[in-house]
Formats: structure tokens, sequence, C-alpha cells
């Protein structure tokens, strides 16, 4: 800032110093050179000991470039070839700009470092409240609920809000970083699992026959007849995803009240499930140690993993959607890696792991028992560290990380702990995605923006960035159809002409080579006739099956 | 032990009065953008269909004359005024913003067949039936005056289209031949002729300024130098060429509207070919006149439609159609890039926007963005089959709609037909004429 200023100052004096010395087009070409001109230099005589932008790291840069560069073949067009060219810059730019914006994110995220000696195991989550400042300190509390029941937990997607369900019909939702109770409500049945819909206003409560949707006050809004033990909300898609005992899996959409598939998963009573942040792909693990991938379009399981040799207890994919952990009941911790679908590192647990969540920033906790584990490192060191430990006064039943926040809720069976986990959160959020501190009107934009680009089920796949690939299958059968049409290639190299006619008499030879020519000619339109006679091939075999086809 | 909890300043995030825009902290991390290309696509494709939506370009219709509407000229500079010669010799003088006449001139008897304005934008000049060109003022007359031309000039044969030199005080008739006058002279400086058959327009060139096209009934299209006063060269089509238009912005490219239903861009310098060929029109192609971007054109057709074509494209991009208009006999773009007037044989001059769904008048800030930004997107996903279709869509009317379909079926049937031959001839006796060549018969220079 003070060398752009100095640098304008400099412009200003020596643009008044031409003024003087030539009539020429003066201030308006030295105003825009301002700061950067070569040799005529600044009054002082001083230049700029760091010309040009600030370098950008590389590894910076390519965070924000999406996606790989595929080596595609040279095009034929030159017009074709710049406009590549251009976009391929134009990538750059933009990730390099993405990069340079990095520095003026005002959070740093949250670390914990033992003295050389210690464990950060060993800490306590007393220590860390005592270290913190009271803003923090308060993040840490016990919310004592002895009388309902093991509670489950959920947060809202800005980390703003929580919802506590306890088995006795315990229903409270309340924004937990200044304790307002939004509601709480007993709803007189067995509550099985609690989750926040798209925003704040809606939550939904599987409940002892059916699952039913509240409103943050506490009135009963919808009721959906359909029994589900477990039930995970899809963001993007303002999406229900629904397991129930006889082994089906539901998908509604919530916000056109329609049910889009029901899948039936064959894989006997389903108890666990996980939903994969970054293709919305459904993780079920079955009793027999595999894990099935669902997408909703797709009634067979998309890949089916073998992930241990007994039950499923647990299962969790980080937000990213490389990892997927799993714990299962032969008391071991695998790390998978999805995209080849391989173990990359696994843990013996003394008593297995029942819960699983990952934080954005790639922490992995467990509960073990009746205690809370965190690991650190997971997918890069081997094997991940054990970074956190918390005893809370129960065995937890319900594990989330709040998002944006250093902090891991456990539900247990005597209420609710909030553990703080520095290094947990994302410290930076962006506001038009989830904003923690959004007003009721930003909230209302963000629910109507939201709702009008809702993606239709139908883009469900692995690869989420499907539709961005050059769909090469239709492009292959879109060229056939041409040649057919046409009966010549039309971009097809031509014959290769020899400039010099060959010497010598030797005519034979010559009528040899040409005749040659022409037989290879006939053999590239149509290599399905052998030899001689240049006949062409029949018309195109099944005239309904064209390539327009592909998308009705 | 070193520690530090993720601790936000609540005042750092929230306005701090009413009055103040709340605050929106960004982060571009990819990782807190899930799902960016499906929710691009739907936003893409909601953009498309509201596109669509507000596709309105029809905006007023210019009544008042009394027969159909031979020719117009804009007026280089007003954007409000336009001007328009009838089939009764009536001159009328149009306030856009107004949507009136405001002047209205009995020129000729017989037909207005050709008027251009001069490029200072004080007078215009008139060739009509009664074989004479005349000079108007562009001014109403004072109170009391006759409406009088400045200056007519009686010729032998009828004139068929005049054009105003861009730069000097020359202007170019024809109709038999090409003629140069200089505005002070009453006969022409000199003449140019090749063939032996009419000129039906001559048309300047806005940045070459001494270059002239002519195209001629013997189906030609000629270009002359001014100042070597003989023709330089000529291509031979394979129908009649109606007009020509220059590319305000490229030097030596051209447009020509043919009778064969397309309209050919050359390049001067290499007439052998043309740059491109453009197919969409189902009867002759009557006028043509290019955007003041140059990247887009504008062409009337007997067809009673009215397309706009990018000029690297073959095929267009808008149809605008109505019940009422019949065929378009004239057509213009105006010179703000916005509008696009085009006269027909039913005595009115409709006005229509050049994008038809364009929000005309001042747009905010945040309006301006969000345009923007619907409209990059629409580019990016242009070419998915969904977003195609709805892009590409238009309604036609039946006539149009059925003729094109029967000129698909023609040009299958002549496709199989040369295939077949082909099939059953020596190889390499039936040699492939590109699509480009097909339509020239000859250049001669």
């Amino acid at each position: 800032m003070a060398a752009a200023a100095a640098a304008a100052a400099n412009g200003g004096r020596s643009r008044t110093l031409h003024r003087r010395q030539r009539a020429g087009p003066g201030p308006a070409a030295s105003a825009s050179h301002g700061g950067g001109r070569g040799d005529t230099g600044s009054v002082s005589g001083r230049k700029d000991p760091f010309p040009g932008p600030a370098p950008l790291p590389r590894p910076r840069v390519k965070r924000f470039l999406r996606g790989t560069k595929e080596k595609a073949p040279r095009a034929k067009s030159q017009r074709l070839r710049w406009h590549l060219k251009l976009s391929g810059q134009r990538e750059e730019a933009a990730a390099a700009r993405a990069a340079r914006l990095d520095l003026l994110l005002p959070e740093e995220p949250g670390f914990l470092e033992a003295d050389p000696g210690e464990d950060t195991c060993t800490v306590t989550q007393g220590d860390i409240a005592e270290a913190v400042d009271i803003a923090s300190a308060a993040k840490h509390f016990d919310l004592r609920l002895e009388q309902f029941g093991p509670y489950r937990l959920d947060y809202t997607r800005n980390g703003r809000h929580l919802l506590l369900g306890g088995r006795r019909g315990h229903v409270a939702a309340m924004d937990w970083q200044t304790k307002a109770l939004m509601c709480e409500i007993n709803v007189m049945e067995t509550v099985t699992d609690v989750a926040w819909l798209h925003t704040e206003t809606l939550l939904a409560v599987a409940q002892r026959r059916w699952l039913h949707v509240y409103d943050n006050q506490g009135l009963e809004l919808n009721c959906l007849k359909s029994f589900p033990r477990r039930f995970t909300v899809l963001m993007i898609f303002f999406s229900l995803f629904l397991q129930n005992d006889k082994g089906f899996l539901q998908y509604l959409d919530i916000s056109v009240g329609k049910e889009v598939a029901a899948l039936c998963t064959r894989g006997g009573r389903l108890a666990v499930m996980a939903q994969n942040p970054a293709n919305a792909i459904i993780h079920l693990g079955h009793s027999n140690g595999t894990v099935t991938l669902w997408s909703p379009t797709v009634s067979e399981p998309l890949v089916r993993m073998l992930c241990h040799r007994g039950a499923l207890r647990a299962l969790a994919v980080d937000p990213t959607g490389t990892y997927m952990a799993s714990a299962g009941l032969d008391r071991k911790l695998r790390l998978f890696d999805l995209r080849t679908y391989r173990v990359l590192q696994e843990l013996v647990l003394p008593q297995g792991a029942g819960h699983l969540a990952f934080s954005q920033r790639g922490l992995l906790a467990a509960a073990c028992g009746d205690l809370v584990q965190v690991y650190k490192g997971v997918g890069k060191e081997v094997p991940p560290q054990p970074y956190l430990c918390h005893r809370p006064p129960r065995p937890p039943h319900g594990l989330r990380f709040c998002p944006f926040e250093d902090v891991l809720g456990a539900g247990h069976g005597h209420g609710f702990t909030s553990i703080l986990v520095p290094g947990a959160g994302e410290a930076n959020f962006d506001a038009l995605e989830n904003n923690p501190y959004r007003s009721r009107r930003q909230r209302q934009e963000w629910e109507v923006k939201a709702l009008l680009e809702k993606v239709p089920a139908e883009l469900i796949t692995l690869d989420p960035t499907q539709l961005g690939h050059v769909d090469t299958a239709s492009l292959q059968q879109k060229r056939e159809e041409r040649i057919q049409r046409l009966g010549f290639d039309p971009q097809a190299k031509a014959k290769f002409k020899p400039r010099r006619r060959a010497k010598g008499n030797n005519l034979l030879h010559r009528k040899r080579k040409v005749a040659h020519e022409e037989q290879r000619v006939n053999t590239t339109l149509h290599p399905s006739t052998a030899a001689a006679p240049p006949t062409h091939a029949s018309p195109v075999q099944c005239p309904c099956c064209t390539a327009a086809d592909r998308w009705q | 032990m070193r520690v530090k909890v993720l601790s936000r300043n609540p005042d750092d995030y929230l306005r701090e009065t009413k009055l103040d825009l709340q605050r929106v902290p960004r982060n571009y991390d990819p990782a807190l953008h899930p799902f960016e290309v499906p929710r691009e696509y739907t936003r893409a494709l909601n953009a498309t269909k509201l596109e669509r939506v507000f596709a309105k370009p029809f905006l007023s219709s210019l009544d008042g004359h009394r027969d159909g509407v031979n020719c117009m000229a804009k007026h280089p500079k007003s954007l409000s005024t336009v001007l328009s010669g009838a089939c009764d010799g009536e001159v009328k003088i149009w306030n856009l913003t107004k949507r009136q006449c405001i002047r209205t001139i009995q020129a000729h008897e017989g037909f207005v067949r050709g008027m251009c304005a001069r490029f200072c934008g004080t007078s215009f000049f008139t060739v009509g039936d009664d074989k004479t060109v005349k000079q108007w003022k562009m001014e109403s007359p004072e109170y009391g005056e006759e409406e009088e031309p400045i200056h007519t000039i009686l010729g032998k044969t009828v004139y068929t289209g005049i054009d105003h030199h861009w730069k000097e005080a020359v202007f170019a008739t024809c109709g038999h031949q090409v003629d140069i006058w200089d505005e002070q002279r009453t006969s022409p400086m000199c003449s140019l002729t090749w063939g032996f058959d009419s000129i039906s327009s001559v048309k300047f060139n806005p940045i070459e300024t001494y270059l002239l096209g002519s195209c001629a009934s013997d189906r030609n299209i000629v270009l002359y130098d001014m100042r070597k006063s003989t023709p330089l060269k000529k291509v031979i089509l394979n129908m009649r060429t109606n007009t020509l238009c220059w590319n305000p912005m490229e030097a030596f490219v051209f447009t020509a509207a043919n009778e064969d239903y397309n309209l050919y861009t050359f390049d001067m310098r290499y007439l052998e070919s043309p740059v491109t060929v453009h197919m969409d029109h189902v009867s002759a192609v009557l006028d043509v006149d290019y955007s003041p971007t140059g990247k887009e054109f504008v062409s009337a057709s007997f067809d009673k439609s009215v397309r706009i074509f990018p000029v690297d494209k073959g095929h267009s991009r808008e149809v605008y159609h109505t019940k009422r208009m019949q065929h378009v006999i004239t057509v213009k773009w105006t010179s703000d890039n916005k509008y696009i007037l085009c006269g027909s044989d039913e005595m009115n001059i409709r006005l229509w926007k050049a994008n038809a769904s364009e929000k005309l008048g001042v747009l905010a800030p945040r309006e301006k963005a969000a345009m923007n930004y619907n409209q990059k997107l629409k580019e990016k996903f242009q070419y998915h089959p969904q977003i195609r279709r709805i892009a590409q869509h238009r309604h036609l009317p039946k006539s149009i709609f059925c003729q094109i379909k029967e000129q698909r079926i023609m040009r299958e049937a002549r496709r199989r037909k040369e295939l077949n031959r082909r099939k059953h001839s020596k190889p390499g006796s039936m040699p492939f004429v590109s699509e480009r060549k097909k339509h020239i018969v000859a250049v001669v220079k």
C-alpha cells in the first residue's frame, strides 16, 4: 500500500516536470504509467527492487485449478486452437487471482502444540479452556439431561444452531453459541434420530413409527409415513435419504415433496449410513462387512467394497470425498481412498469405534467405548496420530463436528458435551455459501437462491464434474453417422500426393502403385469389406439409435 | 503447550447499524463450493429458460405510408431519425422516440427506388421511377415555405439505386450503368459498366472509401475503384444478388443477399469462394444490413421474416416474424446496435429489439452484473443438448416451417442421388465440391 502510494506521488511529480519540458500527450500518458515507468524513472531516481506482481507459490495456485488438463490432440482449425489457448490462459489467470485473494482471509485455523516430551493426548479440556480466551472457553460446556435418555445431535450447515434428540422423546433446538433456546418439546414417542433440514427453521425427527417434521418453534408440520432408523439430509439437492428396517433406501425430495426413488438394497437390516459430501453418494454399511455406494438413479449399488471381517459399526466420509473411515466389529478402524477403493491405513482399537465423524479440516473423531478420540493426519502420516482424548460422563451415542468452529459435539446418556478440538473447523467461511452470522433477510435470500439452483437427482454420480467433460462416446457416434450420410469423411487427411513424378520408364511400376493406392482408399472408407471392387457398405444399421436418442 | 482455538469477533462480521450494508466475507477455496458444475449447469438452464420467457422483441409499428415501403435510410448523426421511401413516391421522415412521422414529402411520381443520406446529415438524396435524382434538406421547411428539393438532376434512364460517399461530396447511382457524380455537377464524373444488363444496387465501402460494389441482373457482383474509373473484378454466382452491404469494421468484407435464399459473405481479395454461406431463409433474400459492431447482420426476405446472422456462423441466431408483416423489402440496423427497422410491402415499418430479451433503459449495477453472469453461463454451457435445445427453439409461422421441411427433403434427395452416382462411378471421376464453391460460377478480373 505504501509502495503504491509512493509510486503515485512520484508519478504526479514527474507529470508536472514533463508538462514543463514538453507539450506532448503529457498528463494522460504519464498518469497511466504512474509508478511503473522504465528508463525515465521516478524523480528520486530509485527503481522498484521488486518489479511486477508478487510471485505466487505454485501449490497455492494449483489448489484453485479445477481438474486436470487433458492432453487433447492438436486441433485442426486455427480458430479452435486459439480458443483453447485463450481459455487456458483465462483459467490460469482466475486461479492466480483467487490465490492472491487468499492473503485477505481474516482468520487463521486453530492449533495445539504440546511441549517437547509431552503428548497432545494428555492435554485435558480443562487445560485448553484455561489457556484460551473467554469466548472460546465458553464453547466447552456440558448439558446434564439425565432423564430423557441417550442423545443424538445435529448441527446446522453453518454451525450456528444445535439440535438434540433424546431417546425418550426430548427434542431441543438452540443457538449453542449464545445459548438461546429456540424450542424444547417432548414428542411422547421414542426418538431414533434427529436432523436439521436445509435451514434452522425446519427439523426432522425419526420417531417410533414415522418421520415427523417440525418447525423451530416446536409445531409439527408434516408426518412422513415411512419408518426410518437413520436418515441424512442432503443440502444441495434438498432431499432426505432414509433407510429402514426392511432394507429399503428411500430418496425424498423435500422441496417438491415427492419420493424420487426407493431402492431395495438386499443387504438386510441397515443401521449404518454415511453421505459423501463431495458427490452426494450414500454409503451403506452391511452386516457382512461390505460397504455399498448408492445413487438414486441406479437400482444397483454403484460400488461394492469389502471392508471388514465382521459387521460394520460406523462409517464416515471426509468433506472432500477422498477418504472413507470405517469401523467394524473386528475392532479395526480402516481408512480407504475413495478414488481407488483401497485400504490406506489400518488401526487396531482395543474397543472398536461405535461412531465416526470427520471435521472440515480432516480430523477424525472416533467414539471408542466410553472414550472420544480425535486423530490427526488422516491419509498423510502412517499411522494417523491420536491428537486429543476426552471421556464424556457416559458412552457417546452421537458425534458431530461443528462446521466453522473448533468444537466437537458428543451426545451421550447423560446429555450433551461440547469438546474443544483446536484446528478442527475451517477458519474462513464463504458468506454466499454458509454464513454463521447471517441475518433473517440473508437466510431468506439464500433459501430462494438455493431452491432456484437445486440440482435434479439425475445428476448424482460418482464424479460430480461429469457434466464438464466432453462426451466422447456421443461425438464418435455422431461422426460415424455423418460419414455414412455424406459418403466421405470430411475430417480425414487428404491423400499424400508426391510433388515430383517418379523418374524412369517404369510405367507398369507406376500403374501398380496407383492401383495399390486406390485399394487403400476403399479399405479406409469401409474397413468391413475386404479386397477388390469398391462397393460401399449398406446404410446405417439401426436408424432409430442415433446420438440424439441418448438424451431422451 | 501452545494452543489457539478459532474465535471470531462478531463485530468483524456483523454490520454496525441498520443503514449499513451486510458484510459478505468470501473464500474461494473449491473445497467450500461443492457441486460447482451441476449448480452452474442448473443456473445456465434457468438463465436460458428465462431468456426465452423475456424474449419480446417487437416494439412498435410506424404507420402512415399509403403504399409499400421500398427503401430506408439512416440519419448519420441522429439516432432517433429514419427516412423511408414508398412505392407511391412518398418520402417520410420519422422520429423514433415519439414513433411519429415528422415530415412527408411527395418526392417522385412512381416508386422511390433508392435513398441515401449525406455523411454530414444536412441533406439526403432520392432517386425515383421518373428518372430524376433529387437532393432535399434534412431540416423541415420554415413556416410558409414549400417542400422543394435543393437540386434536381434529370437523367435519360431510370435509376434503381443510389449511395453517397462516406467522406467526400460524391455520390453514385446505378441503373443502366454505374454513374459517379460530383454534387455540384449535373452530369456524372464517370460511368462504369461491365456487361449488358441493368444494375440493381450500388454501395460505397465505409472504410476504404474509394471502393464500390454493385449487383447486376446478370448474376454478378462487380467491384469498382473510384480512382481508376474502371471496374476492378467481378464474381458470377448461380443466381442474381439483390443487394450487398459492406462490413463497417472489416475493410474488405461484404455480404451479398441472393435470390437462391442464401447470403454470401465475401472477402473482396479472394472472391473464388465466399468466407461463409448463410442458409436459413426459405425465399429470396431482399435486403441485408450490418450491425455497427460488424459481428452480425440482419437480412430481410420475401418469406415474410427477418433473420439475424452472426458473421462467422452459417445459421441465424434469431428470426422475427408477425402475422401482419408481409414480404419484407428493406431492413436497417440502427447505429446504436440496439434496434432493427424493417419495412414491408404492407405499408408499415416495424421497430424490433436486436437482442430479443434485452432490458431497455438504465440498469442498476447489480442488474447488469447479474445479466453479465447469466450471459457468461449461457455461453459456457451452450453446447449441452438440453440447453441448446431450449436456446435455439423459435416459433415459426406454418408456411415457413413447412417450407423448411420441404427444402430439407429436397436437399437430402439431391445428396442421396449424388452419393449413389459417386458410388457407382469410377473413383475420382466425381470430385467433392465444397458447399462454398458450389454457388460460384466464375471470377473475372
